[in-house]
Protein backbone atom coordinates (compact mmCIF):
# COMPACT_ATOMS: atom_id res chain seq x y z
CA UNK A 1 0.00 0.00 0.00
CA UNK A 2 1.59 3.51 -0.92
CA UNK A 3 1.76 6.12 1.71
CA UNK A 4 -0.27 8.30 -0.44
CA UNK A 5 -3.09 5.87 0.05
CA UNK A 6 -5.87 7.46 2.20
CA UNK A 7 -8.47 5.48 2.68
CA UNK A 8 -8.84 4.23 5.74
CA UNK A 9 -11.39 1.24 6.77
CA UNK A 10 -14.30 2.31 9.15
CA UNK A 11 -15.41 5.41 10.51
CA UNK A 12 -14.38 4.68 13.74
CA UNK A 13 -10.75 4.36 12.33
CA UNK A 14 -11.36 8.03 10.52
CA UNK A 15 -12.45 9.84 13.57
CA UNK A 16 -9.74 8.02 16.11
CA UNK A 17 -7.82 10.98 17.96
CA UNK A 18 -11.00 13.02 18.27
CA UNK A 19 -11.58 14.19 21.95
CA UNK A 20 -13.48 16.00 24.56
CA UNK A 21 -12.90 20.26 23.89
CA UNK A 22 -11.67 19.90 20.52
CA UNK A 23 -12.52 22.02 17.79
CA UNK A 24 -13.94 20.69 14.39
CA UNK A 25 -14.54 22.06 10.84
CA UNK A 26 -17.41 21.03 9.48
CA UNK A 27 -18.17 21.01 5.30
CA UNK A 28 -22.00 21.38 4.16
CA UNK A 29 -24.67 23.94 3.51
CA UNK A 30 -27.83 23.56 5.11
CA UNK A 31 -28.02 19.50 4.76
CA UNK A 32 -26.64 20.25 1.67
CA UNK A 33 -23.00 18.30 1.12
CA UNK A 34 -22.62 17.38 5.01
CA UNK A 35 -20.83 14.28 6.10
CA UNK A 36 -23.43 12.93 7.25
CA UNK A 37 -22.14 9.76 8.89
CA UNK A 38 -19.12 10.98 9.86
CA UNK A 39 -21.40 13.39 12.47
CA UNK A 40 -23.24 10.17 12.75
CA UNK A 41 -19.74 8.60 14.69
CA UNK A 42 -19.07 11.73 16.64
CA UNK A 43 -22.65 11.04 18.33
CA UNK A 44 -21.65 7.32 18.50
CA UNK A 45 -18.43 8.17 19.99
CA UNK A 46 -19.70 10.53 22.57
CA UNK A 47 -17.36 13.24 22.46
CA UNK A 48 -18.18 16.27 23.93
CA UNK A 49 -17.19 20.04 24.98
CA UNK A 50 -17.05 21.14 21.23
CA UNK A 51 -16.30 23.98 18.87
CA UNK A 52 -18.27 23.34 15.85
CA UNK A 53 -17.19 25.59 13.28
CA UNK A 54 -19.93 25.00 10.22
CA UNK A 55 -22.21 27.42 8.15
CA UNK A 56 -25.31 26.02 9.80
CA UNK A 57 -25.79 23.23 12.39
CA UNK A 58 -28.61 20.89 10.36
CA UNK A 59 -31.45 20.43 11.93
CA UNK A 60 -33.18 18.85 15.13
CA UNK A 61 -32.93 15.10 13.15
CA UNK A 62 -30.07 15.57 10.76
CA UNK A 63 -26.80 17.11 10.35
CA UNK A 64 -24.90 18.48 13.12
CA UNK A 65 -28.44 19.15 15.24
CA UNK A 66 -27.96 15.53 16.40
CA UNK A 67 -24.91 16.33 18.21
CA UNK A 68 -26.68 18.78 20.41
CA UNK A 69 -29.71 15.86 21.90
CA UNK A 70 -26.49 14.76 24.34
CA UNK A 71 -25.06 18.52 24.36
CA UNK A 72 -21.50 17.72 22.72
CA UNK A 73 -21.53 20.82 21.67
CA UNK A 74 -20.02 23.76 23.82
CA UNK A 75 -19.74 26.04 21.37
CA UNK A 76 -21.09 26.71 17.98
CA UNK A 77 -19.50 28.73 14.87
CA UNK A 78 -22.18 29.60 12.04
CA UNK A 79 -23.84 31.84 10.19
CA UNK A 80 -27.05 30.81 10.16
CA UNK A 81 -28.86 28.67 12.77
CA UNK A 82 -32.87 29.09 11.88
CA UNK A 83 -33.58 25.37 11.24
CA UNK A 84 -33.08 24.12 15.00
CA UNK A 85 -35.53 24.74 17.74
CA UNK A 86 -33.03 22.34 20.44
CA UNK A 87 -30.36 25.03 19.04
CA UNK A 88 -32.10 27.82 19.67
CA UNK A 89 -33.30 26.60 23.41
CA UNK A 90 -29.67 25.77 24.63
CA UNK A 91 -28.68 28.87 22.99
CA UNK A 92 -31.28 30.93 24.71
CA UNK A 93 -30.40 29.25 28.15
CA UNK A 94 -26.61 29.63 27.73
CA UNK A 95 -25.33 25.99 27.40
CA UNK A 96 -24.14 26.56 24.31
CA UNK A 97 -22.27 29.68 22.97
CA UNK A 98 -22.74 30.91 19.48
CA UNK A 99 -20.62 32.81 17.59
CA UNK A 100 -22.63 34.21 14.35
CA UNK A 101 -20.16 34.76 11.62
CA UNK A 102 -21.37 36.13 8.61
CA UNK A 103 -21.44 33.74 5.55
CA UNK A 104 -18.62 34.78 3.31
CA UNK A 105 -16.50 35.63 6.32
CA UNK A 106 -16.39 32.28 7.90
CA UNK A 107 -15.66 30.54 4.14
CA UNK A 108 -12.44 32.65 4.06
CA UNK A 109 -11.45 32.24 7.83
CA UNK A 110 -11.58 28.67 6.66
CA UNK A 111 -9.62 29.42 3.37
CA UNK A 112 -6.67 31.30 4.73
CA UNK A 113 -6.67 28.63 8.19
CA UNK A 114 -6.10 25.88 5.20
CA UNK A 115 -3.49 28.56 3.33
CA UNK A 116 -1.62 29.30 6.26
CA UNK A 117 -2.88 33.08 6.81
CA UNK A 118 -3.58 34.23 10.01
CA UNK A 119 -6.13 36.88 9.48
CA UNK A 120 -7.51 39.55 7.13
CA UNK A 121 -9.07 42.53 6.13
CA UNK A 122 -12.95 42.63 4.95
CA UNK A 123 -15.26 45.76 5.04
CA UNK A 124 -18.25 42.69 6.10
CA UNK A 125 -19.49 43.40 9.44
CA UNK A 126 -17.76 46.93 9.87
CA UNK A 127 -20.29 49.24 11.96
CA UNK A 128 -21.93 46.09 13.09
CA UNK A 129 -21.99 43.48 16.23
CA UNK A 130 -19.63 41.34 14.36
CA UNK A 131 -16.85 44.21 14.17
CA UNK A 132 -17.64 44.91 17.66
CA UNK A 133 -13.68 44.75 19.20
CA UNK A 134 -12.34 44.01 16.15
CA UNK A 135 -9.12 45.99 14.89
CA UNK A 136 -9.95 48.83 11.80
CA UNK A 137 -8.06 49.73 9.02
CA UNK A 138 -9.18 52.39 6.27
CA UNK A 139 -7.88 51.37 3.09
CA UNK A 140 -8.57 54.31 -0.17
CA UNK A 141 -10.98 56.04 2.61
CA UNK A 142 -12.92 52.08 3.41
CA UNK A 143 -13.26 50.36 6.78
CA UNK A 144 -12.41 47.35 7.23
CA UNK A 145 -11.97 44.81 9.96
CA UNK A 146 -9.60 42.35 10.97
CA UNK A 147 -10.57 38.84 10.78
CA UNK A 148 -8.93 35.95 12.35
CA UNK A 149 -8.84 32.23 10.45
CA UNK A 150 -9.63 29.38 11.73
CA UNK A 151 -7.84 25.78 11.93
CA UNK A 152 -9.26 22.39 13.41
CA UNK A 153 -8.00 20.12 15.70
CA UNK A 154 -10.23 17.73 13.16
CA UNK A 155 -12.26 18.53 9.68
CA UNK A 156 -15.15 16.63 8.54
CA UNK A 157 -16.26 16.81 4.80
CA UNK A 158 -17.98 15.39 2.36
CA UNK A 159 -17.16 15.30 -1.64
CA UNK A 160 -18.89 13.27 -4.37
CA UNK A 161 -15.70 10.75 -5.78
CA UNK A 162 -11.71 10.65 -4.83
CA UNK A 163 -9.19 8.24 -5.96
CA UNK A 164 -7.47 6.47 -3.20
CA UNK A 165 -4.66 9.44 -2.63
CA UNK A 166 -7.51 11.29 -1.44
CA UNK A 167 -7.65 13.92 -5.12
CA UNK A 168 -11.81 14.88 -4.56
CA UNK A 169 -14.59 15.62 -7.42
CA UNK A 170 -17.13 17.06 -5.60
CA UNK A 171 -21.15 17.37 -6.86
CA UNK A 172 -23.06 20.32 -7.94
CA UNK A 173 -24.06 23.00 -4.71
CA UNK A 174 -22.75 20.29 -2.70
CA UNK A 175 -19.18 21.92 -2.92
CA UNK A 176 -20.06 24.74 -0.75
CA UNK A 177 -17.89 24.76 2.34
CA UNK A 178 -16.71 21.52 1.87
CA UNK A 179 -12.90 22.35 0.42
CA UNK A 180 -11.77 24.79 2.46
CA UNK A 181 -13.26 22.85 5.74
CA UNK A 182 -10.34 20.07 4.59
CA UNK A 183 -7.90 22.55 3.83
CA UNK A 184 -8.17 24.16 7.30
CA UNK A 185 -8.45 20.81 9.73
CA UNK A 186 -4.87 19.13 11.16
CA UNK A 187 -6.65 15.82 10.26
CA UNK A 188 -8.84 16.20 7.73
CA UNK A 189 -11.24 13.53 7.38
CA UNK A 190 -13.57 13.28 4.05
CA UNK A 191 -16.33 10.89 3.36
CA UNK A 192 -17.24 10.59 -0.09
CA UNK A 193 -20.05 8.47 -2.44
CA UNK A 194 -16.97 6.32 -4.24
CA UNK A 195 -13.43 5.54 -4.21
CA UNK A 196 -12.05 5.17 -8.13
CA UNK A 197 -8.13 3.64 -8.10
CA UNK A 198 -5.77 6.12 -8.60
CA UNK A 199 -5.15 7.45 -12.27
CA UNK A 200 -9.01 7.07 -13.18
CA UNK A 201 -9.71 10.86 -12.54
CA UNK A 202 -8.50 13.43 -15.08
CA UNK A 203 -5.79 15.78 -13.26
CA UNK A 204 -7.57 18.59 -14.62
CA UNK A 205 -10.90 18.02 -13.09
CA UNK A 206 -9.64 17.15 -9.81
CA UNK A 207 -11.20 20.15 -7.37
CA UNK A 208 -9.03 19.63 -4.32
CA UNK A 209 -5.67 17.83 -4.22
CA UNK A 210 -4.96 14.81 -1.68
CA UNK A 211 -2.42 17.05 -0.26
CA UNK A 212 -5.04 18.46 2.32
CA UNK A 213 -6.75 14.56 2.93
CA UNK A 214 -5.33 12.43 5.73
CA UNK A 215 -7.91 10.30 6.11
CA UNK A 216 -10.91 8.82 3.23
CA UNK A 217 -13.49 6.66 3.71
CA UNK A 218 -16.62 5.53 1.53
CA UNK A 219 -20.53 5.98 2.77
CA UNK A 220 -23.47 5.34 1.76
CA UNK A 221 -25.68 9.21 2.59
CA UNK A 222 -29.29 9.68 3.07
CA UNK A 223 -29.08 12.77 1.64
CA UNK A 224 -31.63 14.45 3.34
CA UNK A 225 -33.93 17.43 1.93
CA UNK A 226 -34.81 20.43 3.91
CA UNK A 227 -36.76 22.65 1.16
CA UNK A 228 -38.06 20.25 -1.36
CA UNK A 229 -39.35 22.96 -3.64
CA UNK A 230 -41.01 21.61 -7.20
CA UNK A 231 -42.96 23.46 -10.08
CA UNK A 232 -45.65 21.68 -11.77
CA UNK A 233 -45.51 20.00 -15.59
CA UNK B 1 -53.23 50.80 -2.38
CA UNK B 2 -50.42 48.87 -0.81
CA UNK B 3 -48.35 47.02 -3.75
CA UNK B 4 -49.00 43.43 -3.41
CA UNK B 5 -45.87 41.04 -2.82
CA UNK B 6 -46.11 40.15 -6.27
CA UNK B 7 -46.36 43.87 -7.88
CA UNK B 8 -43.30 44.56 -5.37
CA UNK B 9 -41.43 41.91 -7.04
CA UNK B 10 -42.05 43.50 -10.24
CA UNK B 11 -41.26 46.61 -9.57
CA UNK B 12 -37.92 44.96 -8.69
CA UNK B 13 -37.30 43.30 -12.08
CA UNK B 14 -37.77 46.39 -13.79
CA UNK B 15 -34.56 47.39 -12.25
CA UNK B 16 -32.89 44.58 -14.29
CA UNK B 17 -30.35 45.18 -17.09
CA UNK B 18 -29.37 42.38 -20.01
CA UNK B 19 -26.54 40.84 -18.87
CA UNK B 20 -26.68 41.49 -15.00
CA UNK B 21 -25.36 39.22 -12.42
CA UNK B 22 -28.11 39.02 -9.76
CA UNK B 23 -28.08 38.19 -6.28
CA UNK B 24 -32.27 37.64 -4.94
CA UNK B 25 -32.60 37.45 -0.86
CA UNK B 26 -35.03 34.72 0.02
CA UNK B 27 -38.76 36.07 0.03
CA UNK B 28 -40.10 39.05 -2.44
CA UNK B 29 -36.60 39.21 -4.00
CA UNK B 30 -36.83 35.34 -5.13
CA UNK B 31 -40.19 35.88 -6.48
CA UNK B 32 -38.41 39.22 -8.62
CA UNK B 33 -37.42 36.11 -10.81
CA UNK B 34 -40.66 35.59 -12.06
CA UNK B 35 -41.24 39.19 -13.69
CA UNK B 36 -38.18 38.69 -15.69
CA UNK B 37 -38.51 41.75 -18.35
CA UNK B 38 -39.25 40.40 -22.31
CA UNK B 39 -35.34 40.42 -23.62
CA UNK B 40 -33.29 40.70 -20.86
CA UNK B 41 -30.93 37.82 -20.14
CA UNK B 42 -29.78 37.77 -16.36
CA UNK B 43 -28.20 35.52 -14.34
CA UNK B 44 -28.94 34.83 -10.70
CA UNK B 45 -26.47 33.67 -8.42
CA UNK B 46 -26.73 32.00 -5.00
CA UNK B 47 -24.36 32.27 -2.82
CA UNK B 48 -23.87 28.75 -1.54
CA UNK B 49 -21.93 28.11 -5.28
CA UNK B 50 -24.19 28.51 -7.95
CA UNK B 51 -23.85 31.23 -10.77
CA UNK B 52 -27.13 30.74 -13.40
CA UNK B 53 -29.77 29.72 -11.21
CA UNK B 54 -32.55 28.02 -12.47
CA UNK B 55 -36.79 27.27 -11.94
CA UNK B 56 -37.51 24.94 -9.66
CA UNK B 57 -37.23 21.60 -10.69
CA UNK B 58 -40.15 18.84 -11.84
CA UNK B 59 -40.63 16.15 -9.09
CA UNK B 60 -38.33 14.08 -10.95
CA UNK B 61 -36.11 16.56 -11.34
CA UNK B 62 -35.44 17.48 -7.77
CA UNK B 63 -31.32 17.05 -6.95
CA UNK B 64 -30.54 16.91 -3.05
CA UNK B 65 -26.86 17.56 -4.41
CA UNK B 66 -28.23 20.96 -5.63
CA UNK B 67 -30.02 23.79 -3.95
CA UNK B 68 -29.80 27.62 -3.27
CA UNK B 69 -29.07 29.94 -1.00
CA UNK B 70 -32.30 29.22 0.53
CA UNK B 71 -32.14 25.66 0.83
CA UNK B 72 -34.92 25.19 -1.65
CA UNK B 73 -33.88 22.84 -4.73
CA UNK B 74 -33.63 24.28 -8.00
CA UNK B 75 -32.11 23.70 -11.50
CA UNK B 76 -28.94 25.35 -13.27
CA UNK B 77 -29.59 27.53 -15.96
CA UNK B 78 -28.10 26.80 -19.39
CA UNK B 79 -24.38 28.61 -19.11
CA UNK B 80 -24.48 27.86 -15.16
CA UNK B 81 -21.19 27.22 -13.36
CA UNK B 82 -20.58 25.38 -9.68
CA UNK B 83 -17.83 26.60 -7.30
CA UNK B 84 -17.13 26.85 -3.34
CA UNK B 85 -18.42 29.11 -1.00
CA UNK B 86 -15.46 30.86 -0.78
CA UNK B 87 -15.00 31.86 -4.12
CA UNK B 88 -18.69 32.67 -4.09
CA UNK B 89 -18.43 35.52 -1.68
CA UNK B 90 -15.14 36.23 -3.51
CA UNK B 91 -17.69 37.61 -6.28
CA UNK B 92 -19.62 38.96 -3.96
CA UNK B 93 -17.18 41.11 -1.87
CA UNK B 94 -15.02 42.11 -4.82
CA UNK B 95 -17.88 43.67 -6.56
CA UNK B 96 -18.82 41.36 -9.51
CA UNK B 97 -22.21 40.90 -8.82
CA UNK B 98 -24.11 43.53 -10.54
CA UNK B 99 -27.18 44.33 -8.33
CA UNK B 100 -28.14 42.57 -4.69
CA UNK B 101 -31.81 42.59 -3.61
CA UNK B 102 -32.49 42.03 -0.32
CA UNK B 103 -35.17 42.40 2.68
CA UNK B 104 -34.50 44.61 5.82
CA UNK B 105 -36.41 45.47 8.80
CA UNK B 106 -35.17 48.89 9.32
CA UNK B 107 -33.37 51.26 6.95
CA UNK B 108 -32.29 54.38 8.09
CA UNK B 109 -31.33 57.83 6.29
CA UNK B 110 -27.78 57.39 6.73
CA UNK B 111 -27.69 54.24 4.40
CA UNK B 112 -27.76 51.64 7.84
CA UNK B 113 -29.64 48.53 7.07
CA UNK B 114 -30.80 46.33 10.13
CA UNK B 115 -31.91 42.94 8.96
CA UNK B 116 -30.94 40.00 10.92
CA UNK B 117 -31.52 40.14 14.52
CA UNK B 118 -34.11 40.94 17.01
CA UNK B 119 -32.82 40.73 20.40
CA UNK B 120 -34.66 38.37 22.68
CA UNK B 121 -36.74 37.27 20.05
CA UNK B 122 -34.85 36.55 16.87
CA UNK B 123 -31.48 34.97 16.43
CA UNK B 124 -30.79 33.04 13.63
CA UNK B 125 -28.02 34.74 12.19
CA UNK B 126 -27.17 36.86 9.48
CA UNK B 127 -26.40 33.99 6.37
CA UNK B 128 -24.78 36.07 4.00
CA UNK B 129 -26.59 39.42 3.88
CA UNK B 130 -23.68 41.29 5.75
CA UNK B 131 -21.19 40.50 3.04
CA UNK B 132 -24.02 40.96 0.32
CA UNK B 133 -24.23 44.89 1.67
CA UNK B 134 -20.52 45.30 2.51
CA UNK B 135 -19.75 44.21 -1.10
CA UNK B 136 -22.55 45.48 -3.73
CA UNK B 137 -23.01 48.90 -4.84
CA UNK B 138 -26.14 48.53 -6.28
CA UNK B 139 -28.81 47.06 -3.75
CA UNK B 140 -32.24 47.59 -3.45
CA UNK B 141 -33.88 46.87 -0.06
CA UNK B 142 -37.51 45.23 -0.04
CA UNK B 143 -39.48 45.89 2.77
CA UNK B 144 -42.63 47.07 4.16
CA UNK B 145 -43.11 51.01 5.00
CA UNK B 146 -44.46 50.44 8.63
CA UNK B 147 -44.60 48.06 10.96
CA UNK B 148 -49.01 46.56 10.97
CA UNK B 149 -49.00 49.23 13.76
CA UNK B 150 -47.87 51.74 11.60
CA UNK B 151 -44.82 52.46 13.03
CA UNK B 152 -42.22 53.55 9.95
CA UNK B 153 -39.05 51.53 9.48
CA UNK B 154 -37.50 53.77 7.67
CA UNK B 155 -35.61 55.93 10.82
CA UNK B 156 -33.23 58.56 10.94
CA UNK B 157 -31.39 55.98 13.28
CA UNK B 158 -31.67 52.02 12.80
CA UNK B 159 -32.86 51.04 16.21
CA UNK B 160 -31.60 46.89 16.03
CA UNK B 161 -28.31 45.75 15.42
CA UNK B 162 -26.82 46.74 12.23
CA UNK B 163 -26.52 44.09 9.04
CA UNK B 164 -24.32 46.72 7.63
CA UNK B 165 -23.16 50.68 7.86
CA UNK B 166 -23.54 53.27 4.94
CA UNK B 167 -24.00 50.97 2.24
CA UNK B 168 -27.95 51.30 1.17
CA UNK B 169 -28.69 53.77 -1.67
CA UNK B 170 -32.33 52.46 -2.50
CA UNK B 171 -35.12 51.43 -1.12
CA UNK B 172 -38.41 49.31 -2.22
CA UNK B 173 -41.67 49.62 0.17
CA UNK B 174 -44.85 48.35 -0.41
CA UNK B 175 -45.74 52.32 -0.76
CA UNK B 176 -42.56 53.71 -2.66
CA UNK B 177 -39.24 53.74 -4.17
CA UNK B 178 -37.16 55.92 -2.33
CA UNK B 179 -33.23 56.85 -2.57
CA UNK B 180 -30.97 57.51 -0.03
CA UNK B 181 -28.44 60.63 -0.60
CA UNK B 182 -26.73 62.59 1.61
CA UNK B 183 -28.34 61.61 4.99
CA UNK B 184 -32.34 62.12 3.33
CA UNK B 185 -34.33 59.80 2.26
CA UNK B 186 -35.71 60.85 -1.66
CA UNK B 187 -38.91 60.07 -2.34
CA UNK B 188 -38.82 58.74 -6.34
CA UNK B 189 -42.15 56.93 -6.84
CA UNK B 190 -45.08 56.20 -5.26
CA UNK B 191 -47.61 53.16 -5.22
CA UNK B 192 -50.22 53.44 -7.68
CA UNK B 193 -53.41 55.03 -5.57
CA UNK B 194 -51.08 56.19 -2.59
CA UNK B 195 -50.19 59.98 -1.06
CA UNK B 196 -47.45 61.62 -1.27
CA UNK B 197 -48.62 62.80 2.51
CA UNK B 198 -49.28 59.06 3.16
CA UNK B 199 -45.44 58.54 2.65
CA UNK B 200 -44.37 61.61 4.72
CA UNK B 201 -46.43 60.58 7.85
CA UNK B 202 -45.20 56.90 7.56
CA UNK B 203 -41.47 57.82 7.03
CA UNK B 204 -39.33 58.68 10.06
CA UNK B 205 -36.37 59.59 8.77
CA UNK B 206 -35.68 63.33 6.60
CA UNK B 207 -37.91 62.95 3.77
CA UNK B 208 -37.28 65.20 0.60
CA UNK B 209 -40.29 65.02 -1.66
CA UNK B 210 -39.58 66.58 -5.05
CA UNK B 211 -42.40 68.27 -7.20
CA UNK B 212 -43.01 65.15 -9.27
CA UNK B 213 -43.71 61.94 -7.64
CA UNK B 214 -44.66 59.47 -10.74
CA UNK B 215 -47.04 56.35 -9.37
CA UNK B 216 -45.01 53.54 -10.32
CA UNK B 217 -46.24 51.76 -13.83
CA UNK B 218 -47.28 48.39 -13.70
CA UNK B 219 -48.37 46.20 -16.95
Amino acid sequence: MSGFDKVVGSYEEAMAGLEDNMTVIAGGFGLCGIPENLIKEIRRKGTRGLTMVSNNCGTDEFGLGILLKDKQIRKMVASYVGENALFEAQMMSGELEVELTPQGTLAEKMRAGGAGIPAFYTATGYGTPVGEGKEVREFDGRHYILEESVQGDFSIAKAWKADRYGNLMFRKTARNFNPMAVTAGRVAVVEVEEIVEVGALDPDEIHLPGIYVHRLIQGTFEKNIEQRTVRNA
Amino acid sequence: MALTREQLAQRVAQEFQDGFYINLGIGIPTLAANYIPDGVEVMLQSENGLLGMGPFPLDEEVDPDLINAGKQTVTMARGASLFSSSDSFAMIRGGHVDLTVLGAFEVDCQGNIASYMIPGKLIKGMGGAMDLVAGADNIIVTMTHASKHGDSKLLSECTLPLTGKGCIKRVLTDLALLDIEDGRFILRERAPGVSVEEIVSLTAGELVVPEEVPEMAFQ
